[in-house]
């Protein structure tokens, strides 16, 4: 920390000695971070911008909209049709709500892959997927709001889930939907929610940062070193112009999608309003959700499927003790390299899975990759932290190879 | 680097190759749409011709509520002129009060009025159609996988039950719905509308043109979005070039290996 930092002017002195923001600021700046960081480090500042602009654009969509399931439809297609840039607006949190999540897949990934959330940084990794929980909940709530078929049907599907809980099911789930079924309490509880999430995420995020900045950043070989030192370079301007230019890599494919094909992503079914009567064919989250989805219905139980729904989050709480190897980089690490491309495959297997009906071979895979996902974490990270020959690790940065 | 690439190729691969192994839709009519594209705007004359198409034929049953008249005249739509507008919206009966004396009354539309719907609610529309619902046109293409080729393949799609099709009363063939059936009639015969710019009005082209102006109702501001989309893109551009250089030239001082 920057606890020597002395402000020059004597109005900067008197103001920080009384609350050193002053000094925080110095600290973000002088920051020592890695200087072998690759472009998979910049995804924890575009994530920080993705939660700044749904927060912004939500803002004023809240202005806009009218949580009321007679109204909720056409206050959207009023902010489509008659807000002034309001289709801009819409069609970026909608987008944005996708690139928050394609952000934090890589983000989740890259920390795999160099075993991030290894000592000394389990509570960044813990605090990390505390985050991208509420992210999934927030983006459900936020998914309902239009009042869309799939809207209404993902929100029958979801809290239906509660029903599965021995002896309190029904209570509960009566509870959360505030009446017999998904209705006008529902939809008004989802908003209040949906705008109250985002400021606990916000919260989790100063303390992920927080977190982060006590034991510094692990590095693509991951190798505890010295800070400050040869092998790091200051926060300022070093790592904020690469975070800037990655951004505005992320914001060129952003806006692809925003202005020339904002539905993509979408579910056509989510233009048709809600309809208790008649149920979609095929119900189906937003992508994001999709190999938690498989996970759910690879189950014949239902309480079993949602049991192992949350297992398969939680899990990934505990994967800091679960991982037994000493080696945080998979470089190093010749098995753990194949077996994390092995996991990046199943989540997509099982993505894909979540998307088709759940009969036949489609059911048989999504069981299998399901399967193979708790073998991940349960069997094959505690095997082979001890079974895995790894390769030596360099003993600085700057000698990415070992001498001798 | 060589060996990441392939690992991501070959992932890339199975993936491609496992969504094509699934793939069963039907491959819907694929139009050149003069709307498709970064740089896609609309016919202006096939939005006239497509909103006289809709007007006489699709909203004897089909609602668009919410559609105003105005929209008809405004930038990136049909731009009607201010008086067509008036005079189009003058056609149509608005029950609008209560008044002083608390009776509801009936006078000609507005431009601010939005587009009078054929049937007093849901329930009456499935009792005329069968109980069909004619959904609504406004967000119609939006909610169709397939959008603007999905809503002229349908148009285009009605032929005769192929022998031992089994058809209930009031259902007809059509080879792109789901299950091959639809309680719609075919709505497009040729020569069904006299345009009054003249042009021939032959089956194909009144699909056209109504999908084009269904595509609008559903989208009225895709114009403004694309021609704003690619000023958005070509400044990000530039600026990415210029944070590039910086970068780079920041990074210069530092080396790698020392």
């Amino acid at each position: 920390m920057s606890d020597n930092y002395v402000p020059s002017s004597k109005f900067g002195k008197w103001f920080n000695d009384r609350l050193p923001l002053l000094s925080l600021s110095a600290h973000l700046r002088e920051y020592p971070t890695p200087k072998n960081l690759n472009y998979w480090w910049t995804f924890g500042g575009i994530l920080t911008f993705c939660l700044v602009a749904q927060i912004i654009t939500g803002l004023v969509l809240a202005m806009h909209y009218v949580a009321h399931v007679d109204l909720a439809f056409k206050s959207i297609e009023h902010i489509m049709r008659d807000v002034n840039y309001g289709w801009l607006l819409r069609y970026i949190h909608s987008n944005g709500a996708s690139m928050f999540f394609l952000a934090v897949y890589i983000h989740i990934f890259r920390a795999l892959f160099y075993g991030s959330y290894k000592s000394p940084r389990e509570v960044i990794w813990i605090i990390g997927m505390l985050i991208y929980i509420l992210m999934m909940a927030t983006a459900f709530m936020g998914y309902v709001l239009p009042w869309g078929q799939m809207s209404f049907w993902a929100a029958t599907v979801i809290t239906n889930l509660f029903t599965a809980i021995p002896l309190v099911g029904e209570s509960i789930t009566t509870w959360l939907w505030g009446g017999y079924s998904v209705d006008n309490p529902t939809l008004t509880r989802f908003f209040s929610l949906h705008y109250f999430f985002p400021f606990l995420i916000l919260g989790l995020v100063i303390l992920h940062i927080w977190a982060l900045h006590v034991p510094g950043n692990n590095n693509p070989i991951g190798i505890e070193i010295k800070k400050p030192s040869k092998d790091t370079v200051p926060f300022h301007p070093y790592i904020t112009v690469k975070d800037l230019f990655a951004l505005l890599v992320f914001l060129i494919i952003f806006c692809g999608f925003v202005f020339f094909s904002p539905n993509i992503l979408g579910h056509p079914d989510n233009y048709i309003p809600a309809n208790p009567m008649v149920t979609p064919t095929h119900i189906v989250p937003e992508w994001y959700l999709l190999p938690f989805y498989a996970i759910l219905r690879s189950v014949p139980d239902k309480l079993g499927g949602v049991i192992l729904l949350f297992a398969s989050l939680f899990i990934l709480v505990a994967l800091p003790w679960l991982d037994r190897s000493k080696v945080k980089s998979a470089i190093f690490r010749p098995i753990y390299k194949w077996i994390f491309w092995m996991l990046v495959l199943d989540v997509l297997v099982l993505g894909y899975m979540g998307a088709m009906p759940a009969e036949g071979t489609y059911l048989l895979i999504a069981r299998v990759g399901t399967a193979y996902y708790f073998l991940h974490f349960l069997v094959i990270l505690p095997v082979l932290g001890s079974i895995e020959k790894t390769e030596p690790l360099p003993l600085s940065i700057s000698d990415p190879v070992l001498k001798g | 680097m060589f060996k990441k690439n392939l690992k991501f190729s070959l992932i890339l691969l199975f993936l491609i190759s496992f969504t094509n192994l699934f793939a069963e839709d039907k491959e819907m009519i694929k139009v050149n749409w003069s709307f498709k594209g970064i740089t896609g705007k609309f016919d202006r004359s096939s939005l006239q011709r497509g909103y006289q198409v809709y007007n006489e034929v699709c909203a004897s049953c089909h609602s668009m509520n919410l559609l105003s008249y105005r929209n008809l005249g405004e930038k990136g739509g049909p731009e009607f002129s201010v008086d067509q507008v008036k005079a189009i919206a003058a056609n149509f009966e608005v029950t609008d009060g209560p008044d002083s004396q608390g009776e509801m009354f009936t006078r000609p539309g507005r431009p601010s009025d939005k587009f009078v719907s054929p049937y007093p609610n849901v329930q009456a529309a499935m009792a005329v159609n069968g109980g069909a619902y004619p959904p609504d046109m406004s967000v119609l293409v939006k909610a169709r996988k397939g959008g603007a080729d999905y809503i002229y393949s349908v148009l285009m799609g009605y032929e005769e039950a192929p022998g031992g099709f089994e058809l209930e009363d009031g259902v007809y063939y059509n080879e792109y719905m789901d299950g091959n059936k639809i309680k719609m009639a075919k709505p497009l015969t040729e020569g069904l509308v006299s345009y009054a710019d003249g042009t021939e009005a032959t089956e194909s082209q009144m699909a056209m043109d109504v999908t084009t102006f269904l595509t609008w109702a559903s989208e009225p501001h895709l114009e403004a979005r694309h021609q704003t989309g690619l000023k958005v893109i070509m400044y990000l551009i530039i600026l990415t070039i210029l944070v590039y250089l910086s970068m780079r030239r920041l990074w210069s001082r530092i080396d790698p290996k020392e």
